[in-house]
């Protein structure tokens, strides 16, 4: 394979789609705009936003005469001021509150905490004597600041407020127990849809594939590139990498268009590399789409028509619109592509499953098996019948 | 027939059909390297499908040919890196400027970059093309266009060109400009198989011309043989006297 040929053919494809309005539209700002309107009406914008994080503190202290330590507990941590401190009587309104997303974490302190402190103080060095306890805490998994910063902030002022300037590393008696993650409602409907924009953006690259190659083949300029040592390997190879490029820019343009509005997906780097990972195999499967569409289409203005076929089953049962389908519908989707796309997505950033998530590994697998076939045939048909 | 070494393209009793239609009919033909031959004949007589066949876009239905030495239906990949193409019909990138699209096609021929800029900036100067070069062959206008299209066919310096009507549509100072440049592929020894209407230009240009119609050689000889073979004044009249005055239909 000579590279040489190869980039020079993606240059050729990344310039048409700058310079040409109509694709530079349905590659470039046609997603921007869909994200920034979706985002938008869809509520992202200052949903999950918060420069203070609302705290539930539940003291079920006992001590009668040193429940002082726990109301010095909640002093410093009001004086963060980066936590906004809330009251409650009773774990279980706590624990409702968190659900419905009013507040982002709950902090249980527990009945013997004043006098675990108590026990410390009077044997520091003693930890024989010392009565040990945990401080609960349950944080919103659904706010990735939730679960990242307000661990750290209460380790920090516990701390502070009961060991004072004592050393890090010596024991002590009272822990703060593992935070657990609570599933709150307070998701808004555009983090819903997010997965399925970055699938739908991507579908509409059959139709630029189609409408490119029907151009080039009614200019005469298929068969221009026919006369020269170029083979179809290469010509391939070289609209694959175009056309994944333009899916990459097209993932990281709506990513920050989403950014913008909100969207704040609770995820590592690995799951924003899978997430681009399973994007670049869906734009081979739209290339494959679109040289099927071009191999049928006679004219580019037939193409834009043609390309519907295949677009349309994987908008409406693939993508975002696929949540207000009935349950049917939702059962047809099975057997399109961007199905499997927005599932793994929406298990990523939705749902939080981990990258070595079987469910997404086996979307994985099911993209790359459409992709691998929808190319194949694309190819094998538009040599064999949509040159001429 | 047996390749002669000295020849550049050989075609050897060459049908191509069509379903019902033959548009090459056991042609048979020898064009020596260095040679500047003219194909001429009516429309529809299958001057580019001969020209289509010798660079391997359409497969003949029998009959060889081969082209550098190389059998076309063999070693097609071969004979793509000696050839240049310029096609009846202008088929350049709209979205490209002048100089991106000669680029494009001399990157397609493995050029060299150094070599490729040069060939470049040369021939788009001769064409008069090289303060247009950075515009996009879209807001080019037709004259234009042809000459870009003439140029991406000889960026990487091909042994063998296959032109076909390369100044249909362009005014006389262009034609001339064309006229001059296919001269001096000539001086370099390259072949060039030149089709035309234009009986005045492969007058002018060509060693040797063949007449075709309905896909079969009428007439072959260097211009001033047919002329004085026929009797005529001019290729025109040849021509005519070999064609008829009827219209044909593409």
């Amino acid at each position: 394979m000579n590279f040489q040929r190869v980039f020079s053919l993606v240059k050729k494809d990344l310039k048409r789609m700058i310079r040409e309005p109509a694709t530079l539209f349905l590659i470039i700002l046609f997603p921007v705009v869909l994200t920034l309107v979706f985002g938008v009406s869809f509520g992202a914008i200052g949903g999950t936003q918060s420069t203070t994080y609302q705290i539930g503190v539940v003291n079920m202290d006992s001590a009668v005469l040193d429940q002082q330590w726990s109301q010095h507990l909640i002093g410093n941590l009001t004086g963060t001021e980066i936590l906004k401190i809330q009251d409650y009587s009773d774990n279980e309104t706590a624990q409702t509150d968190l659900l419905q997303g009013k507040i982002q974490a709950v902090l249980l302190i527990p009945e013997n905490f004043g006098q675990s402190c108590i026990s410390f103080w009077n044997a520091p060095t003693n930890s024989s004597l010392w009565v040990n306890t945990t401080v609960q805490l349950y944080l919103d998994s659904g706010s990735m600041f939730a679960t990242q910063a307000i661990p750290p902030i209460i380790q920090q002022v516990l701390t502070a407020t009961v060991y004072g300037e004592q050393p890090i590393s010596v024991p002590r008696p009272i822990q703060i127990g593992r935070p657990s993650l609570i599933q709150v409602s307070k998701l808004t409907a555009f983090d819903y849809m997010a997965p399925g924009i970055f699938a739908y953006a991507a579908i509409f690259l059959t139709m630029t594939v189609a409408e490119s190659f029907t151009t080039d083949r009614e200019k005469g300029l298929l068969r221009r590139i026919n006369t020269t040592p170029t083979t179809p390997s290469e010509f391939m190879t070289s609209q694959a990498i175009s056309n994944m490029f333009a899916a990459l820019i097209q993932v990281a343009l709506v990513f920050a268009m989403a950014y913008l509005v909100g969207y704040r997906p609770n995820v590592n780097s690995a799951s924003f590399v899978l997430a681009f990972v399973i994007m670049l195999i869906f734009a081979l499967c739209n290339v494959g789409f679109g040289l099927i569409t071009a191999t049928i289409a006679k004219s580019p203005g037939a193409a834009t028509g043609i390309a519907f076929i295949f677009i349309m089953p994987q908008m409406f049962l693939g993508t975002f619109v696929g949540f207000a389908l009935s349950p049917s519908a939702q059962a047809a989707g099975k057997f399109v592509p961007s199905y499997y796309v927005t599932d793994a997505l929406t298990s990523l950033f939705l749902r939080g499953a981990p990258v070595s998530s079987p469910m997404i590994l086996l979307d994985l697998a099911v993209v790359t098996v459409c992709s691998v076939a929808a190319l194949l045939i694309g190819i094998l048909l538009f040599r064999k019948y949509g040159k001429a | 027939m047996v390749t002669s070494k000295e020849s550049a393209i050989v075609i050897d009793n060459l049908t191509k059909r069509f379903e019902d239609v033959t548009a090459v009919d056991g042609l048979s033909l020898e064009v020596e390297k260095g040679e500047l031959f003219g194909l001429l004949g009516p429309n529809g007589a299958g001057k580019t499908t001969t020209i289509n066949v010798l660079c391997g876009l359409l497969e003949p239905t029998s009959g060889s040919v081969s082209v550098g030495g190389y059998d076309v239906r063999k070693k097609t990949d071969k004979v793509k890196e000696l050839i240049g193409v310029c096609p009846q019909d202008t088929a350049v990138f709209s979205h490209l400027t002048g100089r991106e699209n000669v680029e494009l096609f001399g990157n397609l021929h493995a050029t060299q970059k150094e070599k490729l800029k040069k060939n470049a900036d040369d021939l788009l100067r001769k064409m008069g093309l090289l303060e247009d070069a950075k515009r996009r062959v879209g807001k080019y206008s037709g004259g234009m266009r042809r000459r870009i299209n003439l140029i991406m066919a000889l960026v990487h310096d091909p042994e063998i060109a296959f032109l076909d009507e390369p100044t249909v549509g362009m005014d006389p100072q262009s034609r001339r400009a064309v006229w001059g440049f296919i001269k001096e592929l000539k001086k370099r020894n390259k072949t060039v198989i030149l089709t035309t209407h234009y009986m005045e230009e492969a007058e002018e240009l060509c060693d040797r011309v063949g007449i075709i119609d309905y896909g079969k050689l009428i007439a072959l000889g260097s211009p001033k043989q047919l002329k004085a073979k026929f009797r005529a004044k001019n290729l025109e009249e040849v021509f005519i006297q070999l064609t008829g005055r009827r219209i044909r239909e593409e």
